[in-house]
This record gives C-alpha cells, structure tokens and sequence, in this order.
C-alpha cells in the first residue's frame, strides 16, 4: 500500500525521480550529509526550547511544556501549485465571510434552501445574541486557518476550515527563522517567498478594519488569556513583532460603550482587538458569567460599533464539520462558480443514509465529532482496534448529530528525516490568510505537520506530530535546472 | 389595563467600590399585547447609560459608574398598557425565526426524567397547543412553588429533580420539555400585576412562550397555570436566564454586596377597575 | 506602557531585590553561627527571621529555631511569601507574563535563579548551602548587569525602582533589628563592638570592605549605623537609595510628562535626609528613626501604585 502514497517531491516515482522542478531539492536532501541533517534539526530544537516555543499537552498534566518536533528538509510548492492553492483560499474565504454575514443577517442561504435552516439555527456554534449585528467591514473571520490535504499533483482538498482563532502561525516564522540560519544554502539556490511579512500584514490588517469612526492611528491589541495558555508564546511573540500591546482582560475597561486600556499615564481608548479568547469567555455579563478571563461590557462596545474583535463572535460556526461539508456549495453559492479548491467527501451521519453507511464502513473510515478539534474525538477506522470502533459505534448511533464521517485519505508524504533515515511522512498543511473587508491575503507559506510515525495519518502535535517549514518558490526560479 | 411598574434595586457594599458596569435588560418593548407609555431608568448616583438592541431583540441598557462609592440606588419604572390576547405575542419584531429556540442551553438542557415527562404529555394529547397546556398544567403541580429558594443559576434537571423552585425552574423546565418535544421554546423575563393585591413583590417574574404551528408565539406561565393576560409585563426574551435576567454585574472593589429588590405593580389610577 | 506591566516590573524588582537580600542574610547568619569560633546560636537565627520580616509565619509552624529550621524556611518554605524560592517564583511569573518588555538577557538571568532553586527542597550541610546560596547571589548579580544594560526606558526604571523600595527597606530593617541584639538597653553607643555581629551586618549590605575604605580608624556602632544610613557612596545605604528612588521617578517624569504624590513624597524623604545628621538619629532613637522611615517607605510604595495605576 505504502508506493500508492503520492511523494511530493518524487511523485510516485519511488525515490528515483524526482518531479518537474523539484530536481535541486532532491539533489539537495540527496546530497547533504544525513549527520549534518541531523546536527542542523538538534541545533534547531535547542533554539526553540530556549525561546520557550512550547505548548501543553491536554490532560497530559505532568508533562507541562513540549516543544513540537522540528524536520529540517522542508515541503516546498511551485509558484504554480501555489498560485492556484492562494486563488482557491481566496474564494474559498471571500463566501466563508459571506456566509457568515449572511447567517448572522438576511439568511439568504437558508431560505433559499441551499443550507438546512435547522443545521445552523440549532448549532451550539451558532450565537444568537450577535444576531442581526453586521460587524466593522462586515468581516468575520479576518483570520482563517484552512487545514488541506493533498492525495495527488493537482489533488488538494479541504480538510478543515479554522474560522475561530487559528493558532500556528508562530511555528511558521520561526521555521523559517530556523531554517534560515541553519541551510542558507537552500535560499542560495532558490528564489524563496519570504513569510517574514506576516506581522506587518497583521498589523495593517488590523488597522483597515477598525471601526469607521476610529481615528487615523487607531489603538490594536492582543487580548490573551494569561501566560499560563498553551499559546502564550504566541501570543507575546506576534504582539511584539506587529508592536502592539499584549493585554489580559483586566488591563481592559468598558465605560460608556468604549473599550479603554489601563495605561500608567491613563486610559488609553481601543479600537481593535485580536483576541485569542474563546467566545464564551469574552464578556461575562453576556457569556459564561464565571469567565475571569473576559472584559465586562466588552460585547456591548462591539453592538455600539466602538470596537472591532478579531475574529468576530459568532464566526465558530463556520468551524463546524457539518456545516464545512456544505461548503461546495457555499461557495457556489455566493461566488457564482464551482469551489476551486474541493473538500473531502464527507457523509453527514445526522443524514439516515449516510449513517447506514458510516456504520456499515466504520472500519474503513475517519469519523469526527462535528465540532471536535486537535485530533481529539476522533476515529481512524483503520489503524483502530475492534473495541475502539465498537466504542464509537455506540457513540456515533447515541447522537448521530454530532458526527461526520470521511474516506481515509491517502495523504501525500514529504522526505522526512527520521531514525531509520530519509523517509516519507505524511503531511497536512494550514495556510493563514487574512481578509481586510478588500480583499484576502494569503502568505506564501504556512504551516506543515508531518505525521512522524511511521505509517500515521494523523499530523496533530498532541498525537505526535511535528512541523516542516513550507518554502513558495517565487516563479523565476521555475526552472533551477536552466540556472545550472 | 394600564399598569404601573416600580422596580426598585438597593445594592449596599461592605466596601467602596471603584467601579461598576450593569447589563440590564429592564425596559419593555411593545407588541399589540403591550404598549410602553413611557419608561425611565433612575440612578441615585453619577453614572453612564448607553442602550443598544442584541439579537434576541431584547433593549438593553448599560451602566457605567465610578467608585468610590458603596452603595447604589436603580429604580426603573413606568407605564405600560396592557391587553388580554390569551397570551399570543403578535407584531412583535422577531429577529430570529422561531427554530433557533429548539436548542438547548446548560440551564435548559433535558436530562432523561424531563425527556421522559415530556414523551408521555406527548402521548396524551396530539395537538400542540394541547400540549403545552398539558405542560404548563402538570408543572404546576408538579413544580411546588418555593419563594425561600434562592435564585441561582439552577438547570432545569435540578430543579425538576427537586420538584420544587421558582418561576424562573418552572421556565427552565417548561423550555427543557417542549424542545424535547420538537417544539421551540423561550424564556421570558418579565412582571406580573397580581390580582389578589399583593402589590410588593421581591422579584420580578418569569414565565415561558412556545411556537405553535399556525398560531406562533404563545406565552405560558407554568408558575401560575395560566397563559399570560393584560395583568403581564413581558420584557425580555432568550434561551434561558442568562439571556433574559434583568441584570447581570460586575463590580471591581472586592468586599461583600447586598441587595434589596422590590417590585410592585398597580394598576395606574387614571385607569378605572376592570 | 500598560500599567500591568509597570506594575509587574516593579514587583519583579522588588522580588529579585528580596531574593538576593535573604540569600545573603542568611549566608551571613550562616558563616556567624557554624563558622565563626563562637557559635551565635538562637538569637542570631531569630534576628534572621526579624530581618526577614518571617518571624510570625515561621512562629506558626512550630518548628523550633535551629539553624537548618531557620535556614531552610528562608530559602525553600512554601508557606513562607518572603522565602528566596516564593521570590524567585513570582519573579519568574512575572518575567513571563511580561516577557517583551524585558530582555532577552534580563529574562534569562531570572530564568536561571529560578532553575538554580526549583526542584531542591532542603538546604544540606553548611558549606552545601553557602554554595546554593552563593550560586543565588551570582545569578542576581547576572541580573544587575542585565538591568544595567538594559534601554533607559519605562521598562527599566520601573524594575529599577522596585529595586531600590526594596533595598531602601531591607537595609532599614537589617540596622533596626541588629542594633537592638549587639546594644542591649541602657548600654552606651560607642562601647565596645561585637565584631562578628556586625561583620554579618556589613557583609549581608555587601560592605565589608567598603567600611575599611571609608573609616580607615576602626569599627563603632556609630560609624557602622551612619556608613548604612547616611553614607551615600554605599549602594546599599539609606541615603544612596533615597537618592536613586528620587532619581528614577524624575526620569519617568521625564518620560510620561506628568510628576505626582509619589515624586513629591521621595523629593521630600531625599530633603530631610539631607539635612540629617548622624548624632541626631541617635539622639532621637535610631529605632524610632527606622520606623518611621520604614513606615515613610511603605507609603511612598503605596504612592506609586496609585501614581502609576497599578491596581
């Protein structure tokens, strides 16, 4: 089975040849000594476990701070792929904040039909209470992370879409910062997209969607959860590279429908927040009374215009496995054209058929809860054992609702650097694009797991997963081979 | 009728607080059962008021006060004119279609015993409207009123369990139980003109509405067995308490609070006995 | 700058301030009791936990006073908030919360104090945590240097203020509760010297040899108050942190354009210890003395909670 995996460098060429325009990357891993590989990904791993680049695995409680493998031989797209893979995040982002606006406005799409009414109005990610607010510039989901998959050269299929606050945009500069130092050879020998723009994309994002009546500089933060958070090098890292404050919610003051931030020579008016807060933390008058994490009155700043949130609420429910598996026609929907980047098919168990044939196939598939994230409530039908599928198959028959169920995909492999050497791994792949109510930015680049074991299908970092670098070659450099 | 509401909120601190911001949704909003008069909002002290609309639909006024200050005086009261349509709500701006009330939220979530309470009201009668009288009737006997239980944050189960609460468990419960019936349920938060004369309350009252086929909204009020007439205030709407309390604070200044509330509601004297 | 994060800038100051006067106070006490040639005993471990402002706490665990008792409540204990590792920790925690605003090198050196600490729950022999404690005091003077070669902006004057509050009260509290054990009452200031009892004192201010440099002809308790009190060549003196606390606000003036009570309390303090001399504190009290300007210390921290909205 393993020789019908697509490579992304040798195609299914087995490691003998390697694809059109990816000749001096393989010549590269070929070439460079397996010990100074090695060397290069020790010397990287010590960086990151200085900086303190960690993160917490859940209920793993003992083990407080990992750091997340690091591979130094990168995935690397061609302008091409790449030209088509941002084309198709454009499309695919531009109707996700369509929808929402929709969904939280006309709802259109409902009574047209195109979504049923009863999968979005009864959703848990669905949140009444912003109903009927259009938020600054109408963007919801300024930020996106879309998790794809690739099965093949021109294969690349949606997998996830993370409407929320996608987080692992650190890792991708930081590999890049890694790999910079570590193979400067590589940037010698091929025109790189750099990624380092990211922040600064951040920025003047941040600013375009302030309020309509904020002033001409207006005030960005990074509302984090404290720096006990998993994330929190995250977030201190981008707040220290746009230049903005990173804020707890106690240095955050709602009076009189404006949000203000407690300075030492004052109040200091708001406009923007990026927020790595979960909704239902946000504002305790409005959210769970018992958040201490949340600002009071801060929703009622949003429903005055005063303050833009990034992401805004109510935006999760893009997030929702059902929902995405209607997204085909979401996009057609209000794109006018067919979805140029194609989702995984999906069987919604909540469909009687569908579950017949998810339980039926159970063996076979991947099934997921519709709103489970980090690869947690998850079955691999595959590589489970008896009792794990006959445990999910009582889970899955108790509330059909809360399942989707997919093919187990034949995800592409990339060279991975591994204990019996150069081996393929599989990968996924989360690009970051932000949208500024103009147009949607995608930079070249993102974040790549790799599924390190061997075999593995499943790439997230509280499974055992690790990170690559993910390198867009600028179009010059389409032909290395004539460079030579 | 014309009725006459004086909702009258005393927060006292143990110490001075520096600062305070209050969600309260406080302020009627007419439908061709209700017409508000006119309405005001009191503060014994400095403060900042900003009203906005939220998704519900529900008027919504915040307030924001400066420390140092220990204790606070909130009255709201006003006019309101009143109408028996046998607790239908229509003309109201509904902001939502009416299936967003079918989920469930933590407060108003069934467990098994209301699911099974709600399956046999189901058996015994077909028609929904039935239904829900059927509801409201069994859980007015069921539920036994008690005033001396506090008005935490109580969920439905608990509350059916203990077979006894407020007007706000009976809501919860009434809600729990039609959506387990397919039928959308919301709760609402409100006043009641008693008709025996007791005109000082110490809370304000919460009752129920369910969407019938062909009819719509219509509203039942488990803790009195009947559906809401012209001696009801209806204020705010949502999925459950939290989206309909009248208030929801935060203060900053530590210490202890107590508060004294007092509701009463007459019939205004311009307006003759019925 | 956010007032949190002045605020945990100045508490990081503070804490680190604190962490490295224990670790010497008790290195002090240490090399007085188990290795002079008489052993101090007790009393020179009660003084300790006066110094340390732990008497009361450690008095609720009733453990007896013996050294490895003393020694390791100041160091490890969990229940104790001024002991060197709870110093160390809120260090730590505040250094991480407000990681951007410290360098890379400031961060690491509290790091690192804490790394030395954390995992080790008993002092061992006396040579075995002299050399802890000495591995402490090193990594707090890896810190100094950090803050020395930091921005002069908020972020450093606010660590440095923290310092200073804390050192101003430290040294006040070390003279008042020495002078009373080496002076008992009715004894005349100026008799006769208990040398290790005030070599402890010197030595935990880290001025051994700075009092040879200044008062070549020999040691008095007079000498040794005024050195600590009024001599502002002395970093840890009285006087040279009254100075730099004045100093320090004046520079954030100069930064956020505004002065407060906070300002005017330390130009006042700086004022009248100007106009102080040495026979005068003794005249008065030196106890009375130190009160009060411990007291004047804690209000003029208090101040600076309020001018800078720490809370």
């Amino acid at each position: 089975m393993a020789n019908r995996y697509f490579d992304e460098i040798w195609g299914n060429s087995r490691g003998r040849k390697p694809r059109p325009g990816f000749e001096s990357i393989a010549r590269w891993i070929r070439e460079t000594p397996r010990r100074e590989l090695r060397r290069r990904q020790d010397s990287a791993e010590t960086a990151f476990r200085q900086l303190g680049i960690t993160f917490n695995v859940y209920g793993d409680e003992d083990e407080a701070e990992r750091i997340i493998p690091f591979d130094i031989i990168p995935r690397v797209f061609t302008a091409d792929e790449w030209s088509k893979l941002s084309d198709g995040l454009e499309q695919r982002v531009t109707a996700l904040n369509m929808f929402l606006e929709d969904v939280y406005g006309d709802r259109k799409i409902l009574n047209d039909g195109i979504v049923p009414a009863d999968l979005i109005l009864c959703n848990p990610g669905f949140t009444p209470l912003v109903n009927g607010h259009r938020p600054p510039h109408g963007i919801y989901a300024h930020i996106c992370g879309i998790d794809m998959v690739r099965t093949g050269p021109d294969e690349f299929l949606v997998l996830e879409d993370n409407a929320r606050t996608p987080s692992g945009v650190s890792y991708m500069l930081e590999n890049r910062e890694a790999m910079l130092r570590l193979c400067p050879e590589l940037f010698e020998t091929f025109e790189v997209e750099p990624v380092d723009g990211y922040p600064d994309a951040l920025g003047e994002m941040m600013q375009a969607v302030a309020p309509e009546g904020a002033s001409g500089d207006p005030c960005c933060v990074l509302l984090t959860p404290g720096h006990f958070n998993s994330a929190f090098y995250e977030h201190s890292f981008l707040a220290d590279n746009i230049g903005i404050e990173l804020v707890e919610a106690a240095d955050l003051v709602v009076d009189d429908d404006i949000v203000w931030m407690r300075t030492i020579e004052g109040r200091k008016r708001v406009d923007v927040i990026y927020r790595r807060i979960d909704d239902d933390f946000l504002d305790p008058l409005v959210f769970r009374p018992d958040s201490m994490l949340g600002v009071p009155g801060l929703m009622a700043a949003y429903f005055a215009g005063n303050v833009t949130l990034i992401n805004a609420p109510g935006g999760g429910i893009a997030d929702d496995k059902a929902i995405y598996s209607y997204m085909p026609e979401i996009v057609k929907y209000y794109s006018g054209q067919d979805a140029k980047l194609p989702n995984v098919e999906t069987w919604r168990c909540r469909e009687a058929d569908a579950l017949k044939y998810t339980l039926d196939n159970l063996a076979e598939l991947v099934v997921k809860k519709v709103d489970g994230s980090g690869g947690y409530g998850m079955l691999v039908g595959p590589t489970s054992t008896t009792e794990e599928i006959e445990e999910f198959r009582a889970a899955l028959k108790a509330n059909p609702d809360g399942y989707i169920a997919q093919p187990t995909l034949a995800l592409s492999t990339v060279p991975t650097l591994t204990e019996k050497g150069i081996k393929g791994r599989h990968v996924d792949f989360r690009p970051f694009c932000l949208s500024d109510g103009k147009g949607v930015t995608t930079i070249p680049g993102g974040l790549t797991r790799v599924a390190l074991r061997e075999g593995s299908l499943v790439v997230n970092s509280s499974q055992g997963g690790g990170t690559k670098d993910s390198l867009v070659l600028r179009p010059e450099s389409e032909q290395p081979e004539a460079k030579d | 009728m014309r009725l006459h509401v004086d909702h009258r909120t005393d927060y006292v601190f143990s110490e001075p607080q520096r600062r305070l911001v209050q969600l309260l949704r406080v302020t009627p909003v007419n439908f061709a059962a209700q017409h508000v008069i006119d309405w005001h909002i009191d503060v014994d002290c400095d403060a900042r008021l900003r009203n906005h609309r939220d998704g519900f639909g529900n008027h919504v006024t915040m307030l924001y006060i400066d420390g140092p200050i220990s204790n606070v005086a909130l009255r709201v009261s006003g006019e309101v004119l009143t109408d028996d349509r046998s607790g239908m709500i229509e003309d109201a701006s509904e902001r939502l279609p009416a299936q967003a009330f079918l989920r469930s939220t933590g407060l108003s979530k069934a467990d098994d015993a209301i699911r099974t309470f709600a399956k046999e009201i189901a058996k015994a009668k077909t028609d929904p409207l039935e239904q829900m009288h059927l509801l409201m009737a069994r859980l007015l006997e069921r539920i036994q009123f008690e005033p001396t239980l506090d008005a935490v944050e109580r969920d439905a189960a608990t509350a059916f369990e203990a077979s006894q609460g407020v007007c706000q468990d009976h809501a919860h419960i009434f809600c729990a139980a039609a959506r387990a019936m397919g039928i959308p349920a919301r709760y609402v938060s409100g006043h009641l003109f008693r008709r025996d004369g007791a005109e000082q309350q110490e809370a304000s009252h919460a009752w129920a509405e369910a969407c019938l086929p062909s009819i719509g909204w219509v509203g039942f009020d488990p803790a009195n067995g009947i559906s809401p007439d012209d001696a009801y205030v209806r204020v705010a709407i949502g999925l459950d308490y939290r989206d309909a309390a009248p208030v929801a604070g935060r203060r900053v200044g530590g210490g202890e609070e107590s508060l004294a509330v007092d509701v009463r509601v007459t019939q205004a004297q311009s307006q003759s006995q019925n | 700058m956010l007032a949190r994060t002045a605020s945990y800038l100045y508490w990081i100051g503070r804490y680190m301030e604190r962490a490295e006067f224990t670790a010497r106070l008790i290195e002090a006490t240490l090399r007085l009791d188990a290795l002079s040639a008489r052993p101090a005993g007790e009393a020179a471990w009660a003084s300790a936990l006066s110094v340390a402002a732990a008497r009361e706490d450690f008095e609720k665990t009733g453990e007896s006073i013996t050294p490895t008792n003393v020694a390791n409540f100041l160091t490890f204990s969990k229940d104790n908030p001024n002991s060197i590792y709870n110093c160390l920790y809120t260090a730590r925690m505040n250094a991480r919360a407000v990681r951007t605003a410290l360098t890379r090198e400031g961060w690491e050196s509290i790091n690192r104090a804490w790394l030395a600490i954390d995992g080790r729950s008993s002092v061992g022999s006396a040579q075995g945590t002299i050399n802890l404690l000495e591995a402490l005091i090193a990594e707090s003077r890896g810190f100094e240097g950090a803050l020395h070669r930091m921005l002069r902006q908020e972020s450093h004057y606010f660590l440095m203020l923290g310092e200073s509050i804390e050192r101003a009260d430290n040294t006040a509290r070390l003279i008042d509760v020495k002078y009373h054990i080496i002076l008992p009452e009715g004894e005349e200031v100026g008799g006769m010297v208990d040398r290790d009892q005030w070599g402890t004192i010197l030595q935990t201010v880290s001025a051994n040899t700075a009092f040879r440099w200044l008062y070549r002809d020999g040691l008095s308790p007079r000498r040794v108050v005024e050195m600590l009190i009024l001599r502002r060549e002395l970093p840890r003196s009285i006087a040279a942190t009254v100075d730099e606390v004045a100093s320090l606000l004046s520079e954030l003036g100069k930064l956020t354009g505004y002065q407060g009570e906070a300002d005017r309390l330390a130009r006042l303090r700086q004022q009248r210890i100007n106009a102080t001399g040495i026979r005068e504190i003794i005249t008065g009290g030196l106890h009375q003395y130190l009160q009060a300007f411990i007291e004047e210390n804690r209000l003029l921290s208090q101040a600076i909670t309020r001018q800078f909205r720490f809370d």
